[in-house]
């Protein structure tokens, strides 16, 4: 009922909006748009009936009637720069964000080898529109589900690379995203177009200030044959916001994909990765998920095999304290074409909490027969063989047990092997966890 | 330094220790001996603190103290030290750091400062060269992916650097070959003096060539059943366990 209400409501208010978003002189955009409300009408927002929502009762954004964008929005009004400077890896390319509008004063670029296109969205829509065309909506469908369509039709900003292919983006670009808009609902649209033997990696960061806040994500990753392109997502949202991220990557033969997820913040989260692979072409998808007080955060995996030798690995942990919800739902699909798949896929959850909980579903779906697909899940405590071990050691019982959890997590940190990449996210990881008492100097 | 009286301990409902009587001065070294299933490692087990273990009867009195009352951690920032017979990978934590750590745990009891980082650093540099270990052990995970001789002689490398009072070796010897035996040997060996006192626990005589006890116990169904020096061993090696048993029984 509410959804239908929220839903009329957004509808209703979306002809005034739409006026500021971007690309209005383009007719195949317009007419996506379009399509993506049509859909939305249709679908109105995800529902826990959806087997792929059963964990995730998403009615709270729905009643808070959040505002979407317009014109007169609030941008880099009133940001403390030194906010942005601790989200600002120095050592990378620079893109930010600030409530959804490209900040072109905090953003560094210098240097990108010629041909790459690393700009905003709308600024993308403007210089290179066929080019937006041909990307849009290919590694992803407005009918997956309803805040696929809703950012279709909604997007106002967003991320626009494009790597030429045999050219190696040879440091990072670090998307900054930052929202102090309360009650601001942002819908982003990013591509990631990474040609033909070409290289790229890109860090995402989502911060904000503690205001109730909805961003809508979506990305798309399209990578050509033999292109390779790593994302790292580390989301620290506020503990009101509400997060939406959906990654979906294309992937051409032989072409190497990795997504890295850290998911520490916001009141509820919903990330979204997903893939399809196609010959001999590899991914990997990590994720450390993080949950404290009443937060919910979902990961919603699934990697489709659409064609032989390809290879994907998945590890996500969870760490989950007092009331918080975890949920890993990893779908692996094998198609009938699909030989010699390689694939793994693993889920670790430790719960902190008597009133904690993960819910965690793997699902294999293979249709081809000459495949290696493996899967694992646990949902648990410590080791008390370990926790016995480090006491015999003078460590007390309560520290022995934050650093057997802490080390539980940093496994993922480690993942990381950009200095100062891996540093940021263990400052992340340090300062939002659910223990007292631990320290960095213990790796 | 270690006096335990008439110890009976159950597993669940299930008797183990069943009277075990023992006495241990400052700087002897004491081997307890025994079939498989006599009780050797639920021994250490309730000696270090570990849980699942009812103590039903008896007493253990560690320098005037009741130890039985003390947590695991408290026991060992006193003194006591368990080698284990199978130690624990902790991946995630470094090697060194948990060195560190438990080293100005134990300082910290003693009401001590902690150890400057650069001593540190010397001491256990030390140390690692008496256990013939590379320095790289100390920069990996605890135990993570360690063979089976590596992980022993880092057990005798904690000892080495916390300097304990009363070291329980729990079947060190055991998975290991000879060259492995002899550098862990060495290193026990090292840690001995006037005030450190040892219990060796073990199954096979091996051990005691390399490591000479003060004393040899044989432990069968949950007592000592025999004891005597040095010689008993080489007796059980020669003859085995049984005699002792139907001695006993």
């Amino acid at each position: 009922m509410s959804n239908d209400q929220a839903v009329s409501q957004y509808l209703a208010e979306y002809p005034a909006s739409s006026a500021s978003l971007p690309g209005q002189t383009l007719p195949w955009l317009q007419q996506f748009r379009k399509q993506a409300l049509a859909c939305f009408s249709t679908h109105g927002f995800p529902d826990i009936r959806q087997e792929e929502w059963r964990y995730t009762n998403v009615s709270a954004i729905e009643k808070k009637r959040f505002k979407p964008f317009t014109s007169t929005a609030q941008g880099l009004t009133n940001i403390d720069s030194h906010v942005l400077d601790e989200l600002v890896l120095q050592d990378m390319w620079t893109v930010v964000l600030v409530n959804g509008q490209f900040v072109a004063e905090h953003s560094r670029l210098e240097g990108v080898p010629p041909g790459v296109i690393i700009c905003s969205m709308s600024q993308a829509l403007e210089d290179n529109p066929e080019q937006v065309q041909a990307q849009l909506g290919q590694a992803v469908s407005d009918d997956e589900h309803g805040f696929i369509a809703f950012n279709s039709a909604w997007f106002s900003e967003g991320l626009y690379v494009h790597v030429p292919a045999n050219t190696v983006l040879e440091k990072p670009l670090q998307v900054v995203h930052y929202f102090d808009d309360a009650d601001a609902l942002l819908a982003l649209r990013n591509v990631y177009h990474v040609d033909e033997s070409a290289e790229a990696s890109i860090v995402e960061t989502f911060a904000g200030a503690a205001q109730a806040y909805f961003s809508v994500n979506v990305t798309e990753a399209v990578l050509a044959e033999n292109a390779s392109l790593s994302v790292t997502q580390i989301q620290t949202a506020s503990d009101k916001a509400y997060h939406f991220a959906g990654c979906y990557a294309k992937q051409a033969a032989n072409s190497r994909f990795r997504h890295d997820n850290f998911a520490f913040g916001g009141l509820l989260a919903r990330n979204e990765i997903h893939t399809q692979l196609f010959k001999a072409a590899e991914c990997e998808l990590n994720g450390l998920y993080l949950g404290n007080k009443r937060q919910h955060i979902d990961n919603h995996t699934r990697i489709n095999h659409l064609e032989a030798h390809a290879i994907s690995r998945e590890l996500y942990k969870g760490v989950l304290a007092q009331r918080a919800r975890g949920v890993f739902q990893g779908r692996v699909i094998v198609a009938e074409d699909a030989q010699k798949t390689d694939s793994e896929m693993n889920n670790r959850n430790l719960l902190l909490s008597e009133d904690a909980e993960a819910d965690t579903k793997p699902q294999l779906e293979i249709y081809a027969d000459d495949v290696k697909c493996a899967h694992g899940v646990t949902v648990g405590q410590l080791d008390e063989k370990s926790v016995f071990y480090l006491q015999s050691r003078c460590m007390s019982e309560e520290q022995a047990r934050n650093m057997l959890t802490f080390a539980f997590a940093n496994e993922m940190v480690n993942k990381i092997k950009h200095k100062s990449l891996h540093d940021f996210v263990l400052k992340q990881l340090l300062q939002r966890f659910p223990q007292q008492g631990v320290e960095a100097a213990w790796l | 330094m270690l006096t335990i009286e008439n110890l009976h301990a159950n597993v669940g409902e299930k008797p183990i220790l069943k009277g075990l009587n023992l006495h241990i001065n400052p700087g002897e070294v004491h081997a307890v001996m025994g079939p498989n299933g006599a009780g050797k490692s639920t021994l250490s087990h309730v000696l270090s603190g570990k849980s699942g273990y009812d103590v039903t009867e008896g007493s253990v009195i560690y320098q005037g103290n009741n130890l039985l009352e003390l947590e695991p951690e408290m026991r060992a920032r006193e003194g006591v030290f368990l080698a284990f017979q199978y130690p624990v990978e902790i991946p995630g934590v470094s090697n060194i750091y948990l060195l560190k750590a438990a080293l100005n745990a134990m300082r910290k009891h003693q009401g001590l400062g902690e150890v400057d980082a650069m001593d540190f650093l010397m001491l256990v540099k030390d140390k690692i060269k008496l256990l013939q270990m590379d320095e790289k052990f100390l920069y990996r995970a605890v135990n993570e992916g360690f063979s089976g001789g590596e992980k022993k002689r880092n057990e005798i490398l904690q000892a080495a650097v916390l300097e304990p009072k009363l070291c329980i070796l729990d079947e060190t010897d055991s998975g290991l070959d000879i060259d492995a035996l002899k550098i862990v040997a060495d290193g026990v060996n090292s840690l001995r003096s006037a005030e450190r006192s040892f219990l060796m626990i073990t199954h096979y005589q091996r051990l005691l060539d390399y490591i000479k006890p003060d004393f040899v116990h044989v432990l069968a169904h949950g007592k000592i059943v025999k004891s005597g020096g040095p010689e008993l061993a080489l007796e059980l090696e020669e003859k085995g366990y049984s005699w002792v048993e139907e001695q006993a029984a």
